[in-house]
């Protein structure tokens, strides 16, 4: 004992264990998903991501902060399963073990629900915190779904946070919010960039933003590219997130992101390039309408 | 090939060009509403290179920034007080011992427009000498 604790203090600055023989206490990574604008993805950029990361091996949370607005349970398709919520869990109305519900899919994923029938202002913002890094010890991933806006939902949403993934449309106005997001989020968070919703045929025909246009504005580490794929709509619809077909392009996109995410040295992953024949080039030349 | 046809043809730039522009305008915009300081600091800084020149007001100075056609402009209000030097500038000393003194009266009329002089002009309003009758 004796032997231990003056080797303890002869490597106090190398050695990560505080105690002797004690569990290391586990420290997840704690990750906002954000965006400012709605409307852009940001849960079911949320439930994919998780559910790739699960897929992966490693456990994960995910914390729907959209309180008042609960969707998370929706796009995994567990909204019957949700007894307790995150407003029960840090008013200590409910234990944490019983809110967390487990994924259907992958059994190393859990969700946290939003609150449906109360309003933003009712977080406290320290107990969320608290929370989020009770969480941490417990899990490799929490990942946390923030409400659009800035105000005090997004707040709370951060607050626990230690990194940030923003989901950006390339559109005008979701990239003017995401700019705004990342300048309240400041350094720290070391913001990381999904886009989504992109549609390769139409950044081919000059109609849509491409990814060097918007990311040259944002300059942000780019972690992959998702396609606006109108088989995400069916997932959603089915509460099956496409994270779970790796054989689908899209659902392979979110796995690839997850490997980055999780520190692989992978290419982010992009869209298909769109092809289009050389008629529809010269059609689009000749009389097709470009607006 | 085909994009070289296209500008051949002509015809208005894609809407993905505009969107760029417009973005590129609305972050410069954003940014400067979101530094204050810094415009402050900018005031400051270019009322102290102004008035090497000239004597303004710096209490009355304004800028603003709009958006004009195709950039952002920034548009500043400066009001000047006088076009002399700021006393105890050794340079303005020297200036005005090159010259023969000239009454009062000469150099406050030099502030009429087409008098041409190598005289630094005082603006009307300004300061300057009561003119003798």
């Amino acid at each position: 004992m004796h032997v231990r604790q003056a080797h303890e203090e002869n490597n106090a600055e190398y050695e990560a264990q505080p105690q002797a023989g004690a569990e290391p206490v586990k420290r997840g990574r704690a990750i906002v998903i954000t965006s400012g604008k709605g409307g852009v993805g940001k849960t079911t950029t949320t439930a994919n991501l998780g559910t790739a990361l699960a897929q992966r091996g490693a456990s994960v949370v995910l914390v729907d902060a959209d309180v008042g607005l609960r969707n998370l349970d929706i796009v995994l398709g567990l909204e019957s399963r949700v007894k307790y919520h995150l407003l029960d869990v840090l008013e200590e109305a409910a234990e944490l073990d019983d809110a967390l519900v487990r994924d259907k899919h992958s059994e190393n994923l859990h969700l946290l629900a939003a609150a449906q029938a109360r309003e933003k202002d009712e977080v406290d913002t320290e107990a969320m915190c608290d929370l989020i890094d009770e969480l941490r010890e417990r899990f490799d991933y929490v990942l946390i779904d923030c409400p659009a806006g800035i105000e005090l939902g997004f707040k709370n949403a951060v607050a626990g946070a230690d990194e940030a993934i923003v989901v950006c449309t390339p559109e005008v106005s979701a990239v003017r919010d995401v700019d705004r997001v990342v300048g309240l989020l400041g350094n720290a968070f070391r913001p990381q960039l999904v886009i989504n919703r992109l549609r390769p045929a139409l950044v081919k025909k000059g109609k849509m933003l491409s990814v060097d246009d918007v990311n040259a504005i944002l300059r942000l580490p780019l972690l992959g590219v998702i396609a606006d794929e109108p088989e995400i709509i069916v997932t959603t619809n089915r509460g099956e997130p496409l994270a779970l077909r790796r054989d689908e392009p899209t659902g392979a996109a979110y796995h690839a992101i997850a490997a980055r995410l999780a520190g692989e040295d992978v290419p982010a992953p992009m869209p298909p390039e769109a092809k289009e024949s050389f008629f529809e080039r010269l059609g689009s030349l000749f009389g097709g309408k470009r607006s | 090939m085909i994009d070289f046809l296209r500008k051949l043809f002509g015809g208005p730039p894609p809407s993905s060009a505009t969107a760029k522009e417009r973005l590129r305008l609305v972050l410069m915009t954003d940014h400067l509403a979101l530094a204050p300081e810094m415009i402050e600091q900018m005031k400051h800084d270019l009322v102290d290179v102004i008035s090497r020149y000239v004597e303004v007001d710096r209490e009355k100075i304004e800028v603003n920034f709009e958006q004009q056609d195709k950039a952002l402009a920034m548009l500043a209000n400066i009001p000047i007080l006088s076009v002399n030097r700021p006393s105890g500038n050794g340079d303005a000393a020297a200036a005005a011992a090159e010259e023969p003194p000239a009454s009062p009266a000469v150099a406050h009329a030099a502030g009429a427009p087409p008098v041409r002089r190598r005289r630094r002009r005082r603006k009307a309003g300004a300061p300057a000498p009561a003119p003798s009758s």
